[in-house]
Order: C-alpha cells, then sequence, then structure tokens
C-alpha cells in the first residue's frame, strides 16, 4: 500500500504486509545507495503488527519506480549469491580431501 | 602550553593533489574496517549514502557488476549437517536478511497434533506433546503443503507416526526413543469417535487423516521412509506397568511460529577478524605477546642472530577478547579490527534438509519477498 500524494509522486511511504527487517533492512540498503534517493528510512509502527512502513524520498522520480527497481537489483544480487555460493559449494565438494583437515578455528 | 613552533603556511596550490575517485587511506579504513580499540569498537557502522563521498569524487552508489566482480563465497568445511563458509563482498543488511530468514522463515516439518490414547507415564500429555514437538524430522518439507484450518489431513500435508511403549510387570524400567516413533504412511489409525461402527459398511471407517493414497508409495519417500533424524532423544521413562499409546501428526510450519519448525540449530555469521601489528615487535615484547592470547593468534619467527619477531599466524582464531592490546601502550603496536564486508557464515542444519540447500532455499525466499513487492506495486 502506498501512501503519498498524486501532486507530488517522488515521496511516498510503502506500508509492506507481512514483512519485517529481513526484507525491509536490505530494501532500505539498496535504496540508500541509490543515487537518485535523498532519503530512505523504515519503521515497525508496533511490534505485534506484521508489518513495515518504507519512507522513500526521491530527487524527482517516482518514488514507486525507485522502490521497484530497488527490489530488482535485490533480486539481481541474490540471483548472483546463488549462482556464486552453488560455484563453491560443488567446487567444494569436487576438490580431493586431506586426511586431517583443520582449517576451522 | 602553547606551542612555540609557528605551523608554515602553505598555499593551497601547492598542497598535494589528492587522487580522485580514491578515498584517503584514514576514512577508507573507517569505512571498510571496524577498529576494535580497548575501550570499544569504533567505526561500527557502514556508510551507505550514495553521496557520502561525493566531495571528495568518490561514487558511493550500489553497482551490480562491481558486485559482481568482488562478491566471492569460499566454503571452508562442509558436512551433513554442518557448513561454515566465508561470504566476501555483501554488506551486513543482506547477510543478516539470510540468516534471518534461515531462522525464521524456512518451513520444516514437525509434530504439531498428538492424540493421546493412553499415558500411564509420570511425564504429563503436554509435557510429552511438547517434547514430541520438538523432535527434528528427517524429511523434505518440499514435497508437503501447508495445512490451513479449514484444510482435511491428507497425505500431502501431514505425516503421521504412531507410538506405543509399555514397561512390564517385574521388568527394568525403560526409555521411550524417538526411533520408536513409527511412520504410518496410511495415515491415522485412530477411528474418529463419532462414526458409528457399522459392521456391515465394506468402506473403511473413518479417521482423524483422510489420505487419498498411501505416502510410502510417493516416489520420494518409496525409498527413503520418513523418521526422526536422531534415534536416541529419550522421550519418556517408564517403570513398570506403565504404558504410552500416542499417534503424532506432523504439519508444516515455519520458524517465526515456533522454533521447532527452525530448520538450523542456529545459523550465524561473524566478521573477519584482522590484525595488524603496527610497528616490529621483537624479542621479550614478541614473547610477552606470543603469551598475552589465549587463542595463538600469534607466532614467533626467527630474524637471525638469536632475535625474534612477532607475527600475525592464525587471525581467524581470534575472539576479539583484546587481551593483546591491553596495558601499557600495546594499543599503539598492535591494531585489532574486523573487515566489514567479510563474513563467516556458519550453519547448522538440524537434519532435514543439508545445510547448503537451507542457504540456497534461504537465498531463493528473499528473491520471492521482493518479487511479491515488485508485483504489488505495479
Amino acid at each position: 500500500m502506498e501512501h503519498g500524494s498524486y501532486q507530488d509522486q517522488s515521496q511516498a511511504t510503502f506500508t509492506l504486509t507481512d514483512e519485517d527487517h529481513t526484507l525491509a533492512n536490505s530494501v532500505r540498503y539498496i535504496l540508500n545507495q541509490d543515487p537518485r534517493v535523498t532519503f530512505v528510512g523504515y519503521s515497525i509502527p508496533h511490534p505485534s503488527d506484521a508489518r513495515v512502513n518504507i519512507r522513500v524520498q526521491t530527487t524527482g522520480d517516482p518514488a514507486r519506480e525507485v522502490l521497484k527497481d530497488s527490489c530488482e537489483d535485490l533480486m539481481f544480487l541474490c540471483k548472483h549469491v546463488t549462482n556464486t555460493f552453488d560455484q563453491a559449494v560443488a567446487e567444494f565438494k569436487s576438490r580431493p580431501k586431506p586426511e586431517s583437515m583443520n582449517i576451522s578455528p | 602550553m602553547v606551542s612555540e613552533k609557528k605551523s608554515e603556511k602553505i598555499p593551497v596550490w601547492d598542497l598535494p593533489d589528492i587522487p580522485k575517485g580514491e578515498l584517503p587511506p584514514h576514512i577508507q579504513l573507517q569505512r571498510t574496517r571496524v577498529s576494535c580499540t580497548f575501550d570499544a569498537p569504533t567505526h561500527t557502522e557502514n556508510v551507505l549514502y550514495s553521496g557520502a563521498y561525493a566531495a571528495m569524487g568518490v561514487d558511493n552508489s550500489l553497482r551490480l557488476p562491481e558486485f559482481r566482480n568482488n562478491f566471492k563465497v569460499e566454503v571452508v568445511s562442509l558436512s551433513e549437517d554442518d557448513m561454515e563458509f566465508d561470504m566476501i563482498g555483501i554488506d551486513a543488511s543482506i547477510a543478516n536478511a539470510f540468516r534471518r530468514i534461515l531462522i525464521a522463515e524456512l518451513p520444516t516439518m514437525a509434530i504439531e497434533k498428538v492424540f493421546i490414547a493412553n499415558n500411564t507415564s509420570v511425564v504429563q500429555d503436554e509435557v510429552l506433546a511438547h517434547r514430541l514437538g520438538l523432535v527434528p524430522l528427517k524429511v523434505d518439507p518440499r514435497h508437503f503443503n501447508y495445512m490451513s484450518e479449514k484444510d482435511e489431513p491428507n497425505e500431502k500435508n501431514t505425516i503421521v507416526f504412531k507410538l506405543h511403549a509399555r514397561c512390564e510387570k517385574g521388568g527394568p524400567r525403560i526409555k521411550v526413543k524417538s526411533n520408536e516413533l513409527k511412520w504410518l504412511p496410511n495415515g491415522s489409525e485412530f477411528k474418529l469417535s463419532t462414526e458409528k461402527s457399522n459392521p456391515d459398511s465394506t468402506s473403511k471407517p473413518k479417521t482423524y487423516t483422510s489420505f487419498g493414497c498411501s505416502q510410502d508409495s510417493m516416489p520420494e519417500f518409496a525409498n527413503n521412509p520418513i523418521a526422526s533424524k536422531h534415534g536416541d532423544i529419550i522421550l519418556a521413562k517408564l517403570g513398570p506397568k506403565q504404558e504410552i499409546e500416542l499417534e503424532a501428526h506432523a504439519v508444516k510450519g515455519m520458524g517465526k511460529t515456533h522454533a521447532k519448525w527452525s530448520p538450523v540449530a542456529t545459523a550465524w555469521y561473524r566478521m573477519l577478524p584482522e590484525i595488524v601489528l603496527l610497528e616490529e615487535i621483537v624479542d621479550e615484547k614478541a614473547e610477552e605477546l606470543v603469551k598475552k592470547c589465549p587463542v595463538n593468534v600469534f607466532d614467533i619467527e626467527d630474524i637471525g642472530k638469536g632475535r625474534k619477531r612477532a607475527t600475525v599466524a592464525n587471525p581467524r582464531s581470534c575472539t576479539l577478547c583484546r587481551e593483546c592490546i591491553r596495558g601499557d601502550d600495546w594499543e599503539k603496536l598492535v591494531a585489532v579490527r574486523r573487515v566489514k564486508d567479510h563474513f563467516i557464515f556458519t550453519i547448522e542444519s538440524t537434519g532435514a534438509l543439508p545445510p547448503e540447500v537451507l542457504f540456497t532455499e534461504a537465498v531463493k525466499i528473499l528473491e520471492d519477498k521482493c518479487e511479491r513487492v515488485i508485483s504489488e506495486l505495479s
């Protein structure tokens, strides 16, 4: 749900239900690094309500589009993490194992 | 005291040029490292804002191609249930999202309903039911659906176990262990009490579940019977003539509802410790430093003529106890830091899924969350 105004779409608050810090903090991180964003922050109004408010203010672009882009960025990032991780695991499994491997502290 | 020496005036155009696109070393250090000084860790925050270093001609915005080049994963150890790997070049917020999802939002199967036909043991029904709930089950939750309140328990959302243990009169006391939970692939064997027993009817009597087919006829369980992950978990102890007879129904759920559904014993990360010797530490000082560290981070190397020099041999095992920078001027000799974008991630699976699968599933869930937001916004 979006709370903003029709006149000025560059700032809006988005309410996401059934989400928490997991998504909100990740999105906040991505949005903060977007040069179009002047302000972004999130809050959980009450700990027993499962929802977060994400405030996005931009230099002019519609806040909705900027938020959408950030989610897309986050998805690409996740895809890359999965690929890299799978590669690393496959590489580890194919590695010949020495008898006594004492790497962990 | 006022210093007598007057600082020379340097015209601004004679100052050395600061290279564009590069941060001065002290700011770069603050940006990439947490310094663990004796009184407190400093520079713990991450500078996120894209224009934070605009004045120095440095763009701090997120560039995915750059992320792609820098992001690395190195598996340190991987066994059936445990995994440790290094995740390098990612922000704490994303690493923390993965950790939170692993703990609270990945589904597993766990016993939710217990039908107790007989319990004469000293363990009360509700305590026994709670203990059963916490038993990790070795079953892939991806083969099952969630059961909502209006759903009938069927072969796609419920696993039924039977437990019948009895201690004979005059025999020794026995322990009821989790390997006595017997999987019932055909569903519940307890008849519904509302059903009238009709000896003439040929149809099967109604039970607490309505399975359409047997679970062991499904290809995923045919050669892979469902059981408790560990057979040696003590559920109750029985004295002579005591008996437990019950049926346990496991359903799919998430760790945020109850910790019994969490697929990990725990999942955590720590930042890579980095220890830098700011000056050369030799001879007695070196010996002292090696002795100061309780986890043997430092080592001594010979530099000839019977002289010794301290080296940092094993920074990974540093626990940041900061013993090495305690007292005198040690803080000027040794710097204890943490690398902000290097995470040593550890996953301990409870056994439903192997840890590497858990992690990829966690990443997938974060992706799904993003997709949901995108579809809601458009």
